[in-house]
């Protein structure tokens, strides 16, 4: 049996996360499909992170099963890659790039496993698939937003994993940033590696990503883009919150008026 | 010469060099994790506990008095802890309160109980008794190779010696999960690292060097050290492993030349006594922290 073909990548069920009283997270069920790139999606404070977060354990959940590739997380750690939001972290740490995109060897290498010639390189290729090998030896507080953000790709591509787990990749970076970081997913895509990634920018959903799962708080919809990423849903999450000319540029043909919009009706 | 040096400097030198690097070693992780003030809180707070370790047991033989001041550490954590969580006050403030209270308890402590006929009192906490550290046996450097002699060495310096290879383990076998809980810690969950109990451990083993090194040194060079050579040693280099070893050299310098210019500075400028080497070693180290803080090759500002 392929592994990777027939068991979902990630699969959770009933998960709930709480800050408090109130619930970030509520019940929610995912089932990411193999080889495909999905948009976690939502309004602002509707627990994307949070979820994104208490599935890898980084924060506790209050109930829920994680599976990954049908078995405890704990035991497919080497197969899943994180890549946190960059604003997560004090870049003014004493560390170089090159030291940076290492720590994602720890797996292999250990505790006390010695860094080698094969390892300098692996870490120096994935420097060079984020567009970053003339960084190498950078401090890491010295470089840009986006070259931040690409460090922590290339970080994440040395752990060598099956799944990518990503919390706002594209937030904050340089349009050049964004090209390099969605042709680096796309390949590795290619590669039949599964994408589950925190998105916010609802316009470039339908090109970036082919499948969705939309939350606030609880989840609304879940599919391939053509299915799930419909206005309706978007209305559901996002209730007033979006700006009437998005809805409109997203869905021009198929929907030429928004329900809830003013001055739409017939002329 | 060396039959002065020896049984005289050569001690406390060197327990006061094992106590700033057993300090500065963890010095430099705590400070990158914003918590330097741990070991300015562990070592107010070992007070309270040697005292009554002393009331206790009515000794004031080592062991009684170091368990006191491990529990001391422990009990400061857990109220840290608590302070912390239960009163939302940030880490720092939490710190802060909990140590100058358990301080003030054990001066309280101290001046209620009968201590007066042992050597235990305010001013030994604040800044020890490095210069009584001699070794009236040896006659030289021979006795260096001496078993006869080497058996009435100072204990502290046994002590602090095991408990800086204590520290120098705890640093080296856990280099890289240290390193990478501490820039990065979500992310080194997901890798497996136990970050809570590696966070935990390290807290740990810093208490265990400021309690011997506080038995030792007092506490001025504890607090010293924890943070003034990490944080010289940062201005020096953009590396973790260059900066544990600046740390260690800038340690090392501090407690050298502070112990010399206490022991001989006030005669070059003419007085007739000697000044505390605590607090010489203490200041020495805020000079070179300011001096790196001013020359440093990576001296930036945070720069956003």
């Amino acid at each position: 049996m392929n592994d990777l073909s027939q068991t979902a990548p990630l699969k959770v069920r009933g998960l709930t996360v709480s800050y408090g009283a109130t619930p970030a997270v509520f019940s929610a069920d995912i089932t990411v499909q193999p080889g495909a790139m999905t948009a976690i999606i939502g309004p602002n404070g509707a627990g994307k992170s949070t979820l994104l977060k208490a599935v890898l354990g980084i924060i506790p959940r209050l109930s829920g099963q994680v599976e990954v590739y049908g078995e405890s997380f704990d035991s497919q750690r080497a197969r899943v890659a994180y890549v946190p939001q960059r604003a997560s972290v004090d870049w003014d740490f004493p560390t170089r790039v090159i030291d940076v995109v290492q720590m994602g060897l720890y797996r292999q290498l250990g505790l006390l496993g010695r860094v080698r010639g094969q390892h300098r390189a692996l870490a120096q290729e994935c420097l060079s698939r984020v567009g970053m090998s003339d960084f190498a030896a950078r401090q890491i507080g010295q470089l840009s937003g986006g070259q931040q953000q690409r460090v922590f790709l290339a970080r994440a591509l040395a752990q060598g994993a099956d799944l990518y787990l990503l919390d706002e990749p594209f937030a904050g970076v340089d349009a050049a940033t964004e090209k390099a970081i969605i042709e680096v997913l796309k390949s590795l895509k290619a590669e039949g590696k599964t994408i589950l990634a925190v998105h916010h920018d609802l316009s470039t959903v339908p090109d970036y990503f082919d499948h969705v799962f939309i939350i606030n708080k609880t989840p609304v919809a879940e599919g391939t883009v053509q299915e799930a990423f419909t206005q309706d849903a978007l209305q559901r999450a996002y209730g007033g919150r979006l700006a009437s000319g998005l809805l409109d540029q997203l869905f021009p043909v198929a929907n030429p008026a928004p329900p809830a919009s003013f001055g739409a009706g017939p002329a | 010469m060396g039959n002065e040096f020896v049984p005289l400097s050569l001690p406390p030198l060197l327990i006061g060099c094992l106590a700033a690097l057993a300090c500065a070693l963890p010095g430099n992780f705590l400070l990158l994790r914003r918590q330097a003030l741990i070991g300015d809180a562990i070592s107010h707070v070992v007070l309270p506990g040697i005292v009554v370790g002393f009331l206790v047991t009515g000794t004031s033989s080592t062991w009684p008095m170091m368990l006191g001041a491990a529990a001391a550490a422990v009990v400061a954590v857990a109220l840290i802890q608590l302070v912390h969580r239960v009163g939302r006050i940030e880490p720092g403030a939490a710190m802060g309160v909990v140590f100058t209270t358990l301080f003030a308890a054990g001066v309280l402590l101290l001046e209620q109980s009968d201590t007066s006929n042992v050597h235990l009192d305010v001013e030994h906490a604040l800044y020890g008794n490095l210069e009584s550290l001699i070794w009236l046996d040896a006659t030289g450097w021979s006795s260096l190779l001496d078993p006869a002699a080497l058996v009435w060495l100072p204990p502290e310096l046994t002590r602090m010696a095991v408990v800086l290879v204590l520290v120098m383990l705890f640093i080296g076998l856990l280099w890289r999960p240290l390193a990478i809980s501490t820039f990065d810690e979500g992310f080194a969950r997901t890798l497996g690292i136990r970050v809570g109990p590696l966070g935990l451990a390290l807290v740990i083993v810093s208490a265990i060097a400021a309690v011997a090194a506080f038995d030792a040194v007092g506490s001025i060079i504890v607090i010293a050290m924890f943070i003034c050579p990490p944080a010289a040693a940062r201005m020096m280099t953009d590396r973790l492993l260059v900066q544990v070893g600046w740390s260690a050299l800038f340690a090392v310098a501090s407690a050298i030349i502070g112990y010399v210019l206490a022991g001989y500075g006030p005669l070059w400028l003419g007085y007739s006594d000697s000044v505390s080497a605590a607090g010489m070693i203490a200041t020495v180290s805020g000079l070179i922290l300011a001096v790196a803080a001013m020359f440093g090759p990576v001296r930036k500002g945070r720069a956003a």
